[in-house]
């Protein structure tokens, strides 16, 4: 049956609903192989009606209905590197700059690409666009360690320690990355 | 990973991807040579006029049209005659999903083969009946997941969306403050790594 592969790639892409699985560089290797395949028997077939002329039985609706094949791997393969690269920009919003590295292995190489690209949109002109998604009210915020983090050196030159469990009170600017990638909790 | 909500204008919506899969039925109305693959009970090498199979939505689609149709399409079990009847009598006392896991998306489809447009009708009809119970859940949810069960994909994610914004209107209300929280996909992230080390612990 025509199609199957292209479905099942954007079946096991649709699964996941909040991560990325890894590139499945063989089904995609066998989605493109299935196109090539049809498209050179669609070759042959046409060749072959417009040799004979009438003689031969008409081929036209055969090669219709491999075409129609072929649009459709086509499209299960750019919506599957699409959906996965839009997922990617999602990651950059939510992870910050730097991907964890079981997220890292599950890029093909060709991905990381996009990667660098989208983390220099989101610094335009010296601005971090990535800070204050939401209205700042005060500039200083208390917050508690969730994990063991280690030194933090802030703007103004002073170390400070994160321990896990450990209060502090901080600029607001400087503790939002931390806050949204987990290490940190807003106390309110 | 958060899917594209948009709709079957959408050449990359996996949605419409996964809904033009399923099978519908159609007959042959001309010999197909070396198509016999398609039919997977013999194993001639053409396809004689006149065979009844059930191919997915988007073959059926591709071939029904145009100015000499190669299939003559039929309109898939669910959205026949008995079935609609069953809508008419009251929409909300289905399982949806049991009928297709995109009745929505794919009746949109099979409307087209329908000349009466009674299958437009009855997707209508549905779709209004059920909306009004739809809501009533997403702004009271209950605990009760028995219920999400019966709803299909579009209703799913209508649910989904109306439920994050009541939490969100209540959290508003409640207390107005902004508080910065951790990002969704990281909580999830983290969650899915707790549980493969407790795998490995095992």
């Amino acid at each position: 049956m025509f199609g199957e592969k292209g479905y099942a790639l954007v079946k096991e892409l649709s699964r996941y609903e909040d991560s990325l699985p890894p590139y499945n560089t063989d089904l995609v290797n066998e989605v493109s192989n299935e196109i090539k395949l049809l498209i050179d028997q669609n070759k042959e077939d046409a060749q072959m009606t417009t040799d004979e002329g009438s003689g031969a039985p008409s081929m036209v609706s055969t090669i219709r209905i491999r075409h129609a094949a072929v649009k459709r791997n086509l499209r299960c393969l750019m919506a599957y590197h699409y959906n996965r690269i839009r997922c990617l920009r999602t990651m950059r919003w939510e992870f910050g700059s730097i991907l964890p590295v079981d997220i890292r292995a599950n890029l093909s190489s060709a991905e990381s690409e996009p990667w660098q690209l989208i983390c220099g949109q989101s610094v335009t002109g010296g601005v971090n666009l990535a800070v204050d998604l939401k209205p700042p009210k005060a500039l200083y915020i208390e917050v508690r360690c969730l994990a063991d983090y280690g030194n933090l050196e802030l703007n103004d030159g002073s170390v400070i320690l994160l321990k896990k469990d450990s209060r502090h009170y901080l600029p607001r600017n400087e503790c939002e990355e931390l806050i949204r990638q987990g290490v940190l909790r807003h106390i309110v | 990973m958060p899917l594209p909500t948009a709709y079957s204008p959408n050449y990359y919506s996996l949605d419409d991807i996964l809904a033009t899969q399923e099978r519908t039925p159609c007959k042959f109305l001309i010999n197909v040579p070396k198509m016999g693959n398609l039919n997977p009970s013999t194993i001639e090498k053409d396809l004689p006029a006149g065979t009844a199979l059930e191919l997915p939505m988007w073959l059926v689609l591709e071939m029904s049209t145009g100015r000499q149709p190669i299939v003559l399409p039929e309109l898939p079990k669910i959205y026949k005659e008995a079935y609609r009847e069953i809508l008419e009598a009251d929409a909300c006392a289905v399982d949806l999903h049991k009928f297709n896991l995109y009745f929505y998306e794919l009746g949109s489809y099979a409307k087209r083969f329908d000349r009466k447009g009674d299958v437009h009708q009855t997707l209508l009809h549905t779709f209004r009946t059920r909306f009004r119970q739809l809501m009533d859940l997403a702004d009271n949810s209950i605990s009760d997941p028995s219920v999400q069960q019966r709803l299909d994909t579009l209703e799913r994610r209508l649910f989904k969306d109306g439920y994050n914004a009541r939490t969100k209107l209540n959290a508003w209300l409640v207390e107005s403050g902004a508080t910065i929280e951790a990002a969704n996909m990281v909580i999830n992230h983290k969650k899915r790594k707790r549980l493969n080390m407790e795998d490995l612990m095992k």
